[in-house]
Order: structure tokens, then C-alpha cells, then sequence
């Protein structure tokens, strides 16, 4: 058995082959088996595009390894095509050598026609692989003769195929099949024939890697377990981490969380997760529109309740409006902002960082909002759960941004004690009695924060809304020198938002040098294994990971300073950049990437290598 | 409890800010029969909410001394849907107009009544815009002159009622702004509704619009261009309660009860439950100065239907989830699905 540190695997089929489940299934096994591992799914924007089509074409793609992950991997080690186009639409993105291995059965002649390769020009025999190490095996055929005995009817039968393909990656990679045993038996629990079939197909596939003398001469692979820190898993994708972390701060603080939403992709699983959260009294409300969802949310912050909007770039622009209802009202809410590539419909289910700007800036009047990002699915969990805290805390929206990379991709979440979680602390005003002082809605305290007024208590009875407010009486009020004083208090609340979060630390790398990586949201991945390269080969870098975009970090100009050079990627036409060059007068390197992908490794590491070169 | 009791009034609703509407203007009147009901109904002022959005009779909220939203134009209706479906046990209502609800804000007004949360609507509708001075609205009438429409509206007017139970409502009213103690009884019917109630106002922009309604305000021609309905009681109007409506198949006829062809026995008898008639009721449209031959307009309670609310069903969904007591911090942040790493 060949020992392997890290493998990464795309499983690619058309979108009603079951690719997803199938390499779902193939993460859950790698998870339970102890190596750490990054998944990540491509699929079409289409429901059902035309099957066999080169835009029918559903991808899975994972990494997995016996140290740490950080990506679902640039290039694949291992590509499974069930058909002729998943072969076409994703072999320049194997590795020279890497493994191919496809069902037979789907390269006749409507295939190879459907998928552009053409009738008569089978990629398997012209020789064109020759470069890969090829496993062609029938799997429909070897799936129906193993499940022949089962009864079950033809198109019953070849859906079980997936299972045939995911035994033989099992034998492959010396995994055992008992995880995915044991979910096809509860998933297909009022199904017996349908559970059995899955299992025979899978345990088939299985045997058919020991039986055949196809991969004998090649052997079987291992990654072994990684150096996980010990303690209980559970696999997340960003979404399913952002649903948990805001859920988790309503338990928290003690308050009650609301979701007012829109379904928009890649967002939308946000509002599902906590759409089954009503145990932990999660309501969600799925409005008419997103300027309705974020409006919903608006009341339900009034009345006390911790209140989010889950959204994305099109969503985020639809609520402009009544974020600046909010930022003047002074209530907590939560933006998760789910980015993907714009402008307009754009590239919804294609992942980008293009909405920095808006997030910043995109509101009428001087309507300021802090504005933070998650790095990783994982991180989704802690960034949501953060920027909860934040809103409560300091009475303002806040934008969390993650994007659709984030969101889709899954990795283990080591499961926090409640413990661990820090305090989520609102501060509610007192009900007051005949006699006492009038209530001042908009008195404020040090950080500039005003107390949380909730309906329903004596004697704090006030009138809030979109008007420009009085200073501490909240009446509306039309003075010039008021207008100065409300709009600069606002923004101070915010920048005071700097006291309360940590300083920027530095991921990898000296705290003085040649170049400085700055990097937020999704990028950590590739700019951490790039960096990490780039010092192994003796360069002087190092990598900061932004998670406070608005305000940053009292020592950000610091730690800029420490560097000849800052490199900023991002996958924007350079709003980072342009936040960093305005606030510090500094001139950092672009590196932008707007192709609806997320950056590599090794671009980042060219890009790094050419810098310093120069210097 | 009983011994701290203590009936509000009027002035206990009454905040300490001038409203800033102009003499003579209609909302005036609503406001002062809007704080009155809540006396009535015993409402504690802590317990009240007043949504609205933008426009002349949004700012109402700011003039009751009740907790109060001030929202953004067209918007109120998701501020206090979600208000309400956060907090069940307050008492919402929602003042409007006919440019916020019914034209940047119809498709959250559609949406709102079919979902049907427990919400007091006050759409006070004056067929014109009045804070940006004299815009044509979605209610002004056919050849109206406006600032923006100097050779006459083109475009077709919302019926309110119409659209109202088009949608779903479960309680759908209108009064005008001179109704007095009628309007504060229909507002207390309405707050006592569970659901949403809509009760459209007739009220007059003296500024840019007056006399928009005088054919059925007027004192000598009220009596023939209005209907008031009442729950059990026949279709009768007429200075001398002369005339009535009689239901020919689908179609309305106004008889005379004085030429001995019919009796009221013969009449229509309004019944609030009756979606079909409620209809009907609501295409009673006619513009009496437009012609001889109209219907008279309704005015009261033309339907109401016991519906489950929006937040009633959903804080059921979440009681059910909770039958076994509620989810713990431990159990959301481990799922269904762990394995652990020794």
C-alpha cells in the first residue's frame, strides 16, 4: 500500500447521477476515519441542464490528507467521470499522471456526440490519455449484474451505480464502507429493497477493486489519519456554519433569533438550516421580497429580538434602504451577505468578493456599518456567531460577508463547549415609574452605544424611525448642528466597535519582512499553503488574514509598516486594496482574480516569487 | 391586579409632540378617534405599537404615546409583520396611505393580507400625494389634474376594498374621515378582529386635493351617494331611507321602497360572512359625479372571516418543535452527525 499525505478527488457525473451524495458520502467515510479534508461542489445554475452535455455537468470536489487541509485542492490527483462530458469538462485540471477513472458505459456514441468529442472519437482508445493512468470500467454493466437478483427495475438498478463507483474508491484508498452502510440504512429506512440494492452496489464495487487485475499492478493507497486536535466533529459548509453561529449567539444572549430572508443563491441554505431550528425557537419568515425580509427582521430587532437577513449581491443591493433605516434607528442586525459574482444576475452559484464596496459604502447618506468576514466554512460558524455579538453589543447592523466558496464548501468543525463561546451581552433599558426622568431613547454610553428600548416595557414608550433624530430625546429634529452631532456619533459608534475586537495578528510568517500577504475572506486557503511554500524556499513573507474589514484593527497601519512589500489578492477588481491605500497611504500590489474561482496555490505563489524577486 | 388598575384616556395616548399636519386636514380627526379607541379598548399604552411608513399620515406614530416605528416609504407592513411575529403579544397597528401601501408598497400590502398577522391597518387614503405636494396617486381618479398630470390621470384607480379581499383579507372596512365615533367603533372592530385589518379612510388633503370626497361628505348629497352597511340589516339609503339594493341574480339594482314595487323584505340583508356579496359590495364603485346612474358607496364592514394569523400558526410550528422542551446550546452546536478524535 502506497502511503499518500494528501489526495484531492473531483467526482463528476451529470447533475442526475448523484455525484453530490456520492462524494458526500465519500467525506463522511475520510471524516470518521480521522484525515482532515476540505469538499467543495460544483454544479450547474440549471436545475437539469441537457444530460450528457457539457453544461449538465455536476462536480464534487474534495481534498483530503493526513495533515492539515486548508482547500478542496487546485488540481485533482483522482478523476471519476460517469460520462463522456464530466471527462471532457474537467481533465485539464488533473494532475500529469493523475487517475482517471470512468464508467465505459457512458462514452457510446450519444455521449461522445452530446459531450463534443463527437461520434466515433472515443477519448479512451485514440491514445489522447495516454498520459494519465486510465481505469475504464463498465459500471452500469457490472451494477446491473451484481444487483440482476434484486427485482428491482432497470432504472432502479442504475442509480445505484454511484455506489458501485464510490466501492471501488473505497478499495482504492483502503477505506472501510461501513460509514456509508450505516447511512443508507436510516436513509433509505422505509425502504429496505432501495438500502440494499445501494449497499450490494456499494460492497460490489468494493470486491470488483479485489477481484479484478485492473489495479494490480498499481496497488492501493493510503492517507492516514491527521493530527486532528482531539474532541468531537461534526461537517459543516459555511452556510450550515453561519445558520449554526447565529442560532448559537441568540442562545447566548438569552434572546430569540428571527430570520427574515429571501431565498437567493448561494445563500438560501441559511434560511433552511434555521428554518429547522424551531427547537431552539428559531423563527424564520420567508418574506416576499428581500427589501420585506430585511424590513421583517428590522421589527423583529425593535421588539427585542436578535434579528438577521441572510442575502446575496443582488439581495444586498435590494436593501440598501433599509440598512440606513437601521444604522439611524440604532437596532442590532445581522447581514450574512452570501457573495457571488456580479454585477446584476451575474455568476449566482460562482463564488467572488466583489461586494466589499457596497458592504462599505453602499447606502445613501454618511450611514456607516462594520462589516466582517468569515475565512473558512468553519469560520462561517465564528464569524455569524461575531458579528451577532457586535450588533447586540453595539446596537448596529453588521455585514458579515462569506461568499458562495464558503458556503458550499464542508470541512470538520471541531464542536465548541458553550462554554468556550463568548458572552453575548445586550444591554436593555429599565422600565421606569411615574416620577422618574424621561426615558432618553437616544442617550448613549462611553462607546457611544444606546440602550435597547424593548416594546412592551412601562414607561420607555418612544417614537423611532427614518427622521433624523434629536440627540438623547430622539423627537425628530431638523437642526443643522444636530444633523453634525447625530451623523458623527454614528460614526464614532462604529469606530468604536475598534476597542472591543482584537488587534490583527500575524497567521504565518516573521512580524517584520520583505512582503506582507493581506488576505480576507475565502483566500486564506491558498494564500496560507502559498506563503507557507514561499518560506520554505527561504523568502521573507508573511500572511495577515483580515476578519475586521470595518472598522480594522488599532494595529493594522503597524503592521503594514513591518513589510517592504503588501500583496493583496482578492477576487475584485481591488476593493480591499483601495480600502488599505486610502486609510494607510500606502501603494500594496494588486493581485485580482474575478473568473467566478476561487485563487490557487500556486498563483498566489508565482505572484509572491515574482515580488520578491524585485526587491 | 385589579387594584392598580387604571383606565386610560384619550390624553394618555396623546404624546407630547404638535402634529405637524395643516388646519383642516383629515388626519387630524383619525388621530383623535384612534387615540380614543385604544382608551376604550383598554390598551396600556407599553403594550402598543404604531407602524407606518412615508407620507403625510405616516407620521402619526410620533403623535400617540405608545411605542412607535417611523419606517421607510411603502414599508411599514414588513416592519410590523415581523414586529409581530417576534413578539405575539403586542398590540400592532399600521397607519398608511395610498401611495405607501398601495404603490411602492402593493406587494408587500398583497402579501401581508393573505398572510394575515394579527395587524390593525389604517390606510388613510386622500387620492393624491400630499408630502411631495400634489402628485397624482394610485387612487386618484380618471382625468384628475395634478402637478403630474396636467392633461388628466391615465392611469386606472386601485379599488382598495376590491383588492383587499382580492387578496385574502379577513376584515375589510372604510369610513371617512367626517365618520366621528363611527370610524372609532369600526377601529375598535377591527382591533378586536384577530387578524389583519384593513380600514380604509376617505380623508381630504384640503391643500392639494379638497373636496376629493365631498360627494359622499357633503350634507346634501351624502344621503344618496353612500350606503352604511350594518351586520343583519337590508340595503337602505336615501334622505328618507327611501331607496335600497336588491340583488338580481349577481347583479345589484337600486329599487325605490316608496313606489310599492318592493318591500324591504325584498332587499339585501348585509351578512359580514358572506365572502361572494362582500364582492360585490366592494365593486359598488361608481363616481356619482360622473353620472346619474350610479350605486351609492359602502361604507362600514363589508367582510370578515375567523382565519388563523400568521404568527398564531408559526409559534405553534415552534411549540410542537419544543413538545419535549427546547433545543440546548450543546445539542445546536453538535447536530446529528459527529464522530471524535481520541
Amino acid at each position: 500500500m502506497t502511503p499518500k499525505t494528501s489526495v484531492t478527488v473531483l467526482f463528476a457525473g451529470d447533475s442526475g447521477d448523484g455525484m453530490q451524495l456520492t462524494g458526500t458520502q465519500f467525506a463522511n467515510t475520510v471524516a470518521v476515519y480521522g484525515s482532515d479534508l476540505n469538499t467543495f461542489p460544483n454544479f450547474p445554475s440549471e436545475i437539469r441542464a441537457p444530460a450528457g452535455t457539457i453544461s449538465g455537468v455536476s462536480g464534487f470536489q474534495m481534498q483530503f490528507g493526513s495533515t492539515a487541509v486548508y482547500t478542496p485542492g487546485a488540481k485533482f490527483d483522482v478523476l471519476i467521470a460517469m460520462n463522456a462530458a464530466a471527462l471532457k469538462s474537467n481533465i485539464d485540471k488533473l494532475h500529469h499522471g493523475g487517475i482517471i477513472i470512468v464508467d465505459t458505459d457512458g462514452f457510446d456514441a450519444k455521449n461522445l456526440k452530446l459531450s463534443g468529442y463527437g461520434e466515433g472519437n472515443n477519448p479512451l482508445e485514440d491514445g489522447s490519455l495516454n498520459d494519465y493512468t486510465l481505469f475504464s470500467v463498465p459500471v452500469v454493466s457490472l451494477t446491473r449484474k451484481a444487483l440482476a437478483d434484486t427485482g428491482l427495475s432497470v432504472k432502479n438498478i442504475d442509480r445505484c451505480k454511484n455506489m458501485f463507483i464510490l466501492g471501488i474508491l473505497y478499495w482504492l484508498y483502503s477505506l472501510p464502507i461501513e460509514t456509508t452502510v450505516q447511512t443508507l440504512k436510516s436513509k433509505f429506512k422505509n425502504k429496505a429493497d432501495i438500502a440494499d440494492a445501494n449497499i450490494k452496489a456499494v460492497t460490489a464495487g468494493y470486491n470488483f477493486g479485489d477481484e479484478t487485475d485492473m489495479f494490480a499492478q498499481f496497488g492501493r493507497f493510503e492517507v492516514g489519519p491527521a493530527e486532528m486536535k482531539k474532541g468531537t466533529y461534526r461537517r459543516v459548509t459555511g452556510n450550515e456554519a453561519a445558520a449554526i453561529g447565529l442560532a448559537a449567539a441568540s442562545k447566548k444572549a438569552g434572546l430569540k433569533l428571527f430570520l427574515g430572508s429571501y431565498p437567493i443563491t448561494p445563500a438560501t441554505e441559511i434560511l433552511q438550516a434555521l428554518a429547522n431550528m424551531k427547537k431552539w425557537g428559531v423563527k424564520t419568515f420567508q418574506a416576499e421580497d428581500e427589501i420585506a425580509g430585511v424590513l421583517s427582521s428590522i421589527g423583529a430587532s425593535y421588539g427585542g429580538a436578535l434579528a438577521a437577513t441572510s442575502t446575496s449581491g443582488p439581495g444586498l443591493a435590494l436593501k440598501s434602504e433599509a440598512l440606513g433605516l437601521a444604522v439611524i434607528m440604532e437596532v442590532p442586525l445581522v447581514v450574512i451577505n452570501v457573495q457571488r459574482g456580479g454585477p446584476s444576475t451575474g455568476l449566482p452559484t460562482k463564488p467572488e468578493q466583489s461586494d466589499l464596496f457596497i458592504s462599505m459604502f453602499g447606502r445613501h447618506g454618511d450611514a456607516p456599518v462594520p462589516v466582517i468576514a468569515a475565512y473558512s466554512p468553519v469560520d462561517c460558524f465564528y464569524a455569524a456567531y461575531e458579528a451577532a455579538k457586535i450588533a447586540v453589543e453595539h446596537m448596529t447592523p453588521v455585514i458579515c460577508l462569506t461568499d458562495g466558496y464558503l458556503a458550499f464548501s464542508s470541512e470538520p468543525m471541531l464542536i465548541p463547549s458553550p462554554d468556550s463561546l463568548l458572552d453575548v451581552k445586550p444591554v436593555f433599558a429599565k422600565p421606569r415609574n411615574e416620577g422618574d426622568a424621561p426615558y432618553l431613547p437616544y442617550k448613549r454610553d462611553e462607546r457611544a452605544v444606546r440602550e435597547w428600548a424593548v416594546p412592551g416595557t412601562k414607561g420607555l414608550e418612544h417614537r423611532i424611525g427614518g427622521l433624523e433624530k434629536s440627540h438623547e430625546t430622539g423627537n425628530v429634529s431638523h437642526d443643522p448642528a444636530n444633523h453634525q452631532l447625530m451623523t458623527d456619533l454614528r460614526l464614532q459608534k462604529v469606530e468604536k466597535v475598534a476597542d472591543s475586537i482584537p488587534l490583527q495578528t500575524i497567521d504565518n510568517g516573521p512580524e517584520k519582512g520583505d512582503l506582507l500577504v493581506l488576505g480576507w475572506g475565502s483566500t486564506y486557503g491558498a494564500i496560507k499553503i502559498a506563503v507557507d511554500r514561499a518560506r520554505k524556499a527561504g523568502h521573507s513573507v508573511a500572511h495577515a488574514h483580515l476578519r475586521y474589514l470595518n472598522p480594522f484593527p488599532k494595529n493594522l497601519g503597524e503592521i503594514l509598516s513591518s513589510y517592504k512589500k503588501v500583496l493583496i489578492p482578492e477576487n475584485n477588481c481591488g476593493q480591499l486594496l483601495m480600502m488599505i491605500r486610502d486609510r494607510f497611504l500606502i501603494e500594496p500590489v494588486a493581485f485580482n482574480k474575478v473568473e467566478g474561482l476561487p485563487f490557487n496555490e500556486m498563483e498566489i505563489e508565482a505572484k509572491i516569487t515574482d515580488i520578491v524577486k524585485e526587491l | 391586579m385589579t387594584d392598580t388598575l387604571t383606565t386610560l384616556t384619550a390624553k394618555d395616548f396623546t404624546s407630547n409632540q404638535e402634529p405637524k399636519w395643516c388646519a383642516g386636514c383629515g388626519d387630524h380627526a383619525v388621530l383623535q378617534q384612534l387615540k380614543s379607541a385604544m382608551a376604550d379598548l383598554g390598551l396600556k399604552t407599553e403594550e402598543v405599537v404604531v407602524v407606518s411608513g412615508i407620507g403625510c399620515s405616516s407620521r402619526l406614530p410620533y403623535y400617540v404615546a405608545t411605542y412607535g416605528v417611523h419606517g421607510i416609504h411603502g414599508r411599514a407592513l414588513p416592519v410590523a409583520s415581523g414586529l409581530k411575529a417576534a413578539r405575539p403579544e403586542l398590540n400592532v397597528w399600521v397607519a398608511t396611505g395610498d401611495g405607501d401601501a398601495l404603490s411602492i408598497g402593493g406587494n408587500h400590502y398583497i402579501h401581508t393580507i393573505r398572510r394575515n398577522p394579527d395587524l390593525n391597518v389604517i390606510l388613510l387614503n386622500n387620492e393624491i400625494y400630499g408630502l411631495t405636494k400634489g402628485q397624482y396617486s394610485p387612487t386618484s381618479k380618471i382625468g384628475q389634474k395634478t402637478v403630474t398630470s396636467p392633461n388628466g390621470v391615465v392611469d386606472y384607480p386601485m379599488n382598495t376594498v376590491a383588492l383587499t379581499l382580492g387578496a385574502g383579507g379577513t376584515f375589510v372596512a372604510r369610513v371617512t374621515d367626517r365618520d366621528g365615533k363611527f370610524m372609532r367603533e369600526i377601529f375598535k372592530r377591527g382591533a378586536e378582529h384577530r387578524g389583519t385589518s384593513l380600514i380604509e379612510i376617505y380623508q381630504n388633503c384640503p391643500i392639494f386635493n379638497d373636496n376629493a370626497f365631498s360627494a359622499f361628505t357633503d350634507r346634501e348629497r351624502k344621503a344618496d351617494t353612500t350606503l352604511y352597511v350594518e351586520n343583519g340589516q337590508p340595503l337602505v339609503f336615501g334622505k328618507e331611507s327611501e331607496k335600497g339594493i336588491r340583488l338580481d341574480g349577481f347583479t345589484p339594482k337600486v329599487v325605490n321602497l316608496n313606489d310599492g314595487s318592493v318591500s324591504k323584505e325584498d332587499l339585501w340583508i348585509h351578512d359580514e360572512k358572506d365572502f361572494n356579496k362582500a364582492n360585490i359590495l366592494s365593486r359598488f364603485f361608481d363616481d356619482p359625479n360622473a353620472s346619474e346612474d350610479f350605486l351609492p358607496r359602502p361604507f362600514g364592514i363589508f367582510y370578515v372571516e375567523d382565519r388563523f394569523t400568521y404568527e398564531d400558526a408559526l409559534t405553534a410550528q415552534v411549540e410542537k418543535a419544543q413538545e419535549n422542551g427546547e433545543g440546548t446550546l450543546e445539542a445546536l452546536l453538535a447536530g446529528n452527525s459527529t464522530w471524535t478524535i481520541k
